[in-house]
């Protein structure tokens, strides 16, 4: 790297960035442990909220509703986003190739807000129902494109000629897509259908649009309850929520450098 | 290759951009055709270059510029750092860690951080300058707003900086470039990819940012997605919604082509 003058500055000056990023939320969890009932008063420790918490029958089916909406959404993005990327990443005709990329990311580059509505026209035309199943719809049609560009590259990786022996040697087509393209790409899928699970688990927007009355999410929740005013209950639900994010990101950032070690000791 | 499967991956990958990609898209633009009443009409972009809204257009883009902005200058130096550590790539899973929180839990947060009786308003009254009110103003909608784009702007900008070659720096150094104009002159001009992809990561969400506005300003900042949110579920006239969402459309695809072109080109060497 460049010249070491200004370092400790620089320095100084991530730890500032560092502090402004994480403050927020250990606020948030600091607070959470509160006995008063304010964002901004101590008036000692208590797990009373928490307490408040589980006994929140109403929040626990929320919270329920929204793992396995994530879940099974993630599964069926999955599924769609890796025919995707096989589509595109085998695809010999280079138009074609560049079409079926551009419109698979449009998604991603749209606003939530314009997903959230388009999505409404979309059901409302349809004559789908608001409600766990318009949700689940939702939220594997925008996490399709995110896995697509996860399972990619991977596809882009695999040699021709692994494909080419696999036929030579007699497979038939559907034992080279389950004994050599799968396997093969696997780290690419399990990278995807991370992705998309938080995709589903972090959705406020398009949600809100596409969900009715009766049905809830916990992004939704915290909305409606936010709106309403600070109450430490939602800080006890934040702090439990960091922990299941902080999980999924190192679970991610566990599968990219798993995904990573067997290339560069290939290199070596 | 594969013969026959291939067909599968057609019927299920297509029918979901048909479905979900293309068909939202055509929708959209049919129903901002459309009055109250379902009758085709071109009423609604009328009423959109209306001084009301072009202004509540204006509002929202000097928003957007602000946040992109400040979002830029604070990230910028820190991805800059961020390059030079040893430990870079622990730092910058450290740093992108609170972008995986849930946004409107950040957004509350800032409900008691920034209230009346706050830490910031603490901090102020103690330099003298008595409470100032954050909440539910513009102030605090843009305050909340960076602090949300930040690590989207970290991210590429690192991963640009980290992409210079080390020879070109001591070259510049060998050369009698000082600290500065190294920056200026060699590292600025090559991080732009890095920027753009940042810039177009902060600005059109921050045009649509409608939960911020609600739960931090407020209902005083209007901004185009808090409108679109406005029309579809509270005056129920989806057309003026999504004429809006059009323009929101246009404005995304505008940025995306400029982006791309030589606005932001880099001075020497380009891509």
């Amino acid at each position: 790297m460049w010249e070491r003058t200004g370092g400790r500055l620089g320095k100084a000056y991530l730890v500032f960035v560092f502090f402004v990023l994480y403050a927020p939320i250990l606020y948030l969890i600091a607070f959470s442990f509160n006995a008063g009932d304010t964002m901004y008063a101590w008036e000692g420790f208590s797990l009373d909220w928490y307490r408040e918490l589980l006994n929140d029958e109403r929040l626990l089916v929320i919270a329920l509703n929204t793992l396995v909406i994530a879940l099974a959404s993630s599964i069926l993005a999955t599924v769609v986003g890796t025919a995707g990327a096989l589509l595109i990443g085998m695809s010999e005709a280079r138009r074609r190739r560049e079409t079926l990329l551009l419109l698979n990311n449009v998604l991603l580059v749209s606003p939530d807000v314009q997903i959230g509505i388009s999505f409404l026209l979309l059901f409302t035309l349809a004559g789908i129902a608001l409600g766990e199943g318009s949700v689940l719809l939702a939220h594997v049609a925008f996490s399709v494109p995110i896995v697509v560009l996860m399972v990619l590259p991977q596809v882009e990786k695999m040699p021709k000629t692994l494909l080419d022996a696999a036929y030579d040697l007699g497979a038939s087509h559907r034992d080279v897509l389950f004994r050599v393209i799968l396997p093969y790409i696997t780290p690419g899928i399990l990278a995807g259908f991370f992705m998309a699970l938080t995709y589903s688990f972090d959705d406020f927007a398009v949600t809100f649009f596409v969900t009715g009355g009766g049905f809830s999410t916990l992004p939704v929740e915290i909305y409606s309850r936010a709106r309403r005013g600070v109450s430490l209950e939602l800080n006890a639900l934040s702090a439990l929520l960091f922990l299941l994010s902080f999980a999924f990101a190192f679970g991610y950032y566990w599968i990219q450098r798993r995904e990573m070690r067997p290339r560069s000791e290939a290199r070596r | 290759m594969l013969g026959k499967i291939r067909i599968l991956f057609w019927i299920t990958y297509g029918v979901w951009l048909a479905a979900f990609v293309v068909l939202p898209i055509l929708l959209v633009l049919y129903q901002s055709l459309h009055d109250v009443h379902g009758r085709w009409t071109l009423e609604n972009f009328f009423r959109f270059f209306s001084p009301v809204y072009l202004r509540m257009a204006g509002d929202s883009l000097w928003y957007a510029f602000w946040i992109t902005f400040l979002s830029l200058v604070v990230a910028y130096p820190a991805a800059l750092a961020l390059v030079r550590l040893a430990s870079r790539d622990f730092w910058l899973v450290a740093l992108i860690l609170p972008s995986w929180v849930n946004l409107l839990l950040k957004a509350y947060a800032f409900l008691g951080i920034l209230s009346e009786h706050g830490p910031v308003n603490a901090l102020v009254s103690l330099v003298g300058l008595g409470p100032v009110p954050l909440l539910f103003t513009d102030l605090g909608f843009v305050l909340v707003s960076v602090y949300i784009f930040i690590p989207f702007m970290i991210l590429p900008i690192f991963n640009a900086v980290r992409a210079i070659p080390a020879e070109l720096i001591d070259a510049a150094r060998d050369l009698g470039a000082s600290p500065l104009q190294v920056v200026r002159r060699v590292i600025w001009p090559l991080s732009l990819p890095g920027v753009r992809a940042g810039v177009q990561a902060t600005f059109i969400p921050a045009l649509s940012l409608f939960m911020i506005t609600r739960l931090i300003a407020g209902n005083r900042v209007i901004t185009l997605g808090t409108a679109i949110e406005q029309h579809f579920l509270v005056t129920g006239d989806w057309g003026m919604g999504s004429a809006i969402a059009v323009v929101l459309l246009l404005l995304m695809s505008a940025s995306v082509i400029f982006a791309r072109r030589s606005f932001f080109a880099a001075p020497v060497g380009g891509e």
